[in-house]
């Protein structure tokens, strides 16, 4: 469906305008100036997000509101958008977590406001870009592009150790872009000249290169998604960040490694993929497993959380290697819901932190006797994080143990411990913070989330229960697709 | 006796700036305390004049002179005009730093003209001769300004150190150049050109033993000036030693020589010796980006810093010229015009932090820039991400375009090196963002340049932006130069 309306490109240069129209509100005696429009900003790219959903056709395969114009003609660089199945859902997620980490840090952010909520904005942006481009050097501007961003949030705002964490995160994730550059322009060459994502779908390739460009390609996805080894910058980024940071981290930038694997390493390199499938899913099961435990020794809240991410992105990295229908829809729902859980988790630790300035377990206690009503909702995003039944957390984690259990019972059997280990640190933290008697005057003195907390909390709340009720709607989208993809690997290319 | 001058139309521009100098000298002389901007409105002006005749007699053919020792094409109309371009702005950026420094004198500006006269003859030289006096016009004028402020112990150190490495350099060039003679009997680079083909043909063991030799000279000569490891010490003795305004104008416009010199010579001139020298410009690449991103990472003198970067860079702009196409020449042009460009910006950037009875020498002088003063910080954010490489700023296209004419050439580990030691550049590079975002600044002291260079310096921060986002039209003017001229 491709109309004349360039949707896509509104998506991805509305908020960067917004965004550089916040930056030039200058400093921060227009501080409440650069809030309301930045707000009116992300509101407005979330909008327009909309008829992206309604006028997506479900049952088509191919890539949908494309526009394609050259932009570098010398090397055949094109400016070419599309969506499918996959990126849709991922940029309305994207859209939707953009004026929620707004409003989080209405307050919080009191320094440099305009700089804070610009870096936001045009991060939105250039995600968006992200998900939406076909030409692989137009995809890999915006995901190098969207390090800068990040790196001056983690930076600027982030707690004591900002600094270190913020140059770690940029040197691992670019070390691992640089040699996906590497294989695009070695595919640019394979294919007489051509950077266009889908005709490196079609390239057929020998299976010795195929597996190079896997090996390229992982580094780079892998760094991003994290999985297990290469996750260690993501709990110091995650700690260091403020809470708006850690949301966009968690909710958004981990899944364009997801996204990334689904649009290059199964479709340009299926029989490599194939072939190391084995080691991808022993890495995604270290991953469940040793990281959960990990996670489980966390005294610190926000560690903690980061950790379960690395943990439920092994979940999604298991589902594509599982090379069925379930794993990779099962995958894509467990990246949403892992954007919508781990934002709300994020968030309620943000709400803590705020208040006492402290991330570390043993300094809480007896929360809920103090902020009844921030406790209801912890709980319910803690259930979430921990898999009930009933939450998104639930729908995504029990596809791919279905898939698992058609490949390999002890595939599920490993993936399946992460329903008692997540349920084991996730609650356990749950209990030390929240239950008890009130554990020291600080703890006394807090007081209860106020509207703006409340409004944040509530519309994910409803996301979660609505995903975890009814997932049909999340799931109709990327059918096709997912079919296609899947037939696509199977046929190979040798 | 029959005397036919020669057709001058080829090297008009040379004729106006070597006129205008000499108009400048002289202006100095009668009005050069009463007028102190007398020079530099002169110098503004002759380059503009070399621009408009530059531009009125560029054809698209390939015209000689002066017997042929003289080439007027398409590469040398670009890299002349661009040239003009960045010793203009070298000029603005100048200014006011020399002139707190009482510098400000007509020996500054008619030096740096000189140069500018022996950057094109460098440019248009198709005659080892040619080459070599338009070398040395350089040369000589660069170790004269370095050496301009004359009290500055730093200075004098820097100058003599410079030039007792640049005589050493240009001793090699030449013994180089007079071993070719021996084994060809000609100059003339077209006709050195046709004589070595005839030599490799032929088989000439003898001869052609002493044109490699001939060609190792050669190339350690080429690669002092281009400050390519290991022929690369000089560079941060200099940049640290020298004034600010003379590394930002010996770091800029002279790697655009440079690359012409390197053209010439070795592509035009000794191109039937490629897989001689390809060899050596590999290894030159790859000790350059080594030591060059390893040293920086060690600096605390921003100039220094900036030197081993210098170094790296031209590493990899050596890998376009290594893979030896048309596409890798055009590539490698289209990295030093790039670099060019980031390094004007960044000196510019440098000499703008500094005041009177201050100079912004080390990297800590870079903190809390952006307390003091968003904008600049974020002129020098883009500039600092485009000299990493990090897409969308335009220092990718650059690195983008080299790295596809490796992988073209068949040299897959070469592209993983120099991605590699990018890698390890971004290190230094992101420190100065960090100093610039994440630390308090140690002075409130405020910046207020002059207007022509704060506009000069946004436009130069948004060139990289922009040209990051719209690449196309500056590597087709370099595709089209390099298409044209081989």
């Amino acid at each position: 469906m491709s109309s004349g309306f360039p949707l896509l490109s509104l998506i991805i240069w509305l908020p960067i305008i917004a965004g550089i129209a916040v930056l030039a509100t200058g400093g921060d005696r227009n501080a409440s100036m650069a809030r309301w429009l930045a707000l009116a900003g992300s509101i407005a790219g979330l909008l327009v997000a909309f008829p992206l959903y309604s006028g997506f056709d479900v049952l088509m395969g191919d890539m949908q509101f494309v526009e394609y114009h050259p932009w570098i003609e010398h090397f055949n660089i094109h400016y070419h958008l599309g969506v499918d199945g996959i990126a849709m859902p991922l940029i309305l997620l994207n859209c939707f977590t953009t004026p929620l980490v707004v409003i989080a840090g209405w307050q919080v952010i009191s320094n440099r406001v305009s700089q804070y909520m610009g870096a936001l904005l045009i991060m939105s942006g250039i995600v968006n870009g992200v998900f939406s481009s076909l030409d692989a050097i137009l995809f890999y501007a915006f995901w190098e592009a969207s390090l800068i961003p990040m790196f001056l949030i983690i930076g600027i705002w982030g707690g004591p150790n900002r600094v270190y964490a913020a140059i770690k995160f940029f040197l691992y994730t670019l070390l691992g872009s640089l040699l996906m550059l590497v294989a695009f322009i070695y595919l640019y060459r394979a294919s007489g000249g051509s950077f266009s994502i889908q005709d490196y779908h079609k390239l057929p390739l020998p299976l010795a290169p195929q597996i190079l460009i896997f090996i390229a390609f992982l580094l780079a996805f892998a760094v991003k998604v994290p999985m297990w080894p290469v996750h260690t910058w993501l709990p110091d980024a995650h700690v260091e960040a403020p809470t708006g940071g850690s949301v966009v981290l968690a909710a958004i930038l981990l899944k364009l490694g997801g996204y990334g694997f689904l649009r290059f390493s199964l479709p340009i390199v299926p029989d490599a993929s194939q072939y190391l499938s084995g080691m991808m899913i022993t890495l995604s099961l270290i991953g469940v497993v040793y990281i959960g435990l990990v996670a489980l020794m966390q005294a610190d809240m926000k560690k903690l959380i980061a950790y379960s991410s690395v943990s439920h992105m092994g979940f999604v990295t298991l589902g594509f290697f599982l090379f069925n229908a379930y794993g990779i829809e099962g995958a894509m729902v467990q990246m949403i819901s892992h954007g919508f859980i781990s934002a709300a988790m994020f968030l309620c630790v943000g709400v803590m932190y705020d208040r006492l300035h402290s991330r570390q377990i043993a300094d809480y206690g007896g929360v809920a006797n103090k902020m009844p009503v921030f406790a209801a909702f912890f709980m319910l995003f803690a259930m979430a994080n921990a898999g009930l039944p009933g939450t998104s957390g639930f729908v995504g984690e029990f596809m791919v143990i279905m898939a698992a259990i058609k490949v390999n019972f002890w595939y599920a059997f490993l993936a399946a411990t992460t329903l008692i280990f997540g349920a084991a640190y996730t609650l356990w933290m749950y209990k030390r913070v929240v239950f008890g008697a009130v554990a020291n005057p600080a703890v006394e003195s807090l007081k209860d989330i106020n509207h703006r907390e409340i409004f944040i909390l509530t519309i994910l709340a409803a996301a979660v229960l609505w995903m975890g009720v009814y997932p049909m709607p999340f799931t109709e989208v990327m059918h096709t697709t997912v079919d296609d993809l899947l037939a696509h690997v199977a046929r190979g290319k040798l | 006796m029959n005397f036919l001058p020669p057709d001058l139309a080829p090297a008009y521009p040379e004729i106006f700036l070597l006129v205008m100098v000499c108009v400048v000298l002289l202006a100095d002389l009668v009005a050069g305390a009463k007028r102190p901007y007398l020079a530099y409105m002169l110098a503004q002006g002759a380059l503009f004049g070399c621009a408009l005749i530059t531009l009125g007699t560029s054809t698209s053919d390939v015209s000689y002179t002066f017997s042929g020792m003289f080439v007027d094409d398409a590469m040398a109309d670009t890299l002349k005009l661009l040239t003009y371009v960045t010793v203009a702005m070298v000029l603005v950026y100048s200014r006011s730093y020399i002139a707190v420094r009482g510098m400000l004198n007509g020996e500054f500006f008619s030096l740096t003209l000189f140069a500018t006269l022996g950057m094109m003859v460098m440019i248009s030289a198709s005659h080892f001769l040619t080459l070599y006096l338009g070398l040395e016009l350089l040369s000589l004028s660069l170790y004269a300004m370095v050496a301009l402020r004359r009290d500055s112990v730093e200075a004098t150190e820097a100058a003599m150190k410079y030039f007792v490495l640049g005589a050493l350099a240009s001793g090699f060039l030449l013994y180089g150049m007079s071993m070719v003679y021996g084994a060809t009997g000609e100059l003339n680079i077209g006709k050195v050109t046709e004589v070595i083909r005839n030599v490799i043909q032929g088989g000439d063991i003898d001869d052609y033993a002493v044109l490699v030799v001939g060609l190792v000279f050669i190339v350690a000569g080429i690669s002092f000036k281009l400050s390519a490891a290991p022929f690369h010490m000089w560079a941060p003795d200099v940049y640290q030693g020298a004034p600010t305004a003379v590394v930002l104008f010996i770091g800029s416009a002279p790697k655009l020589a440079a690359f012409g010199f390197v053209m010439r010579l070795l592509v035009e001139g000794m191109g039937a010796m490629v897989a001689d020298w390809q060899g050596m410009l590999m290894i030159l690449a790859v000790m350059s980006m080594m030591i060059g991103n390893l040293a920086a990472i060690a600096q605390t003198n921003i100039k220094r810093m900036l030197a081993y970067s210098t170094i790296s860079h031209m590493g990899f702009m050596l890998l376009g010229i290594v893979s030896a196409d048309g596409n890798g020449y055009s590539s490698s042009m289209f990295y030093i015009v790039i670099y060019v460009l980031m390094t004007l910006g960044i000196f510019g950037m440098i000499m703008l932090l500094s005041r009177e009875g201050f100079e912004a020498e080390r990297i800590d002088d870079f903190k809390g820039l952006n307390r003091r003063n968003p904008w600049y910080a974020f002129i020098t954010l883009l500039l600092m991400f485009s000299l990493a490489g990090v897409p969308p700023l335009v220092g990718f296209y650059a690195k983008l375009s080299v790295l596809q004419a490796v992988l073209n050439a068949g040299y897959v580990w070469l592209a993983v090196v120099a991605v590699l030691f990018s890698l390890i550049g971004a290190f230094y590079y992101l420190r100065i963002i960090k100093l610039m975002y994440f630390d308090e600044p140690e002075t409130d002291a405020p910046i207020v340049p002059p207007g022509d260079i704060k506009l000069l310096i946004s436009a130069n921060g948004l060139a990289v932006l922009a040209f990051g986002l719209f690449p196309q039209s500056l590597m087709a003017m370099c595709a089209y130069a390099i298409q044209q001229s081989m």
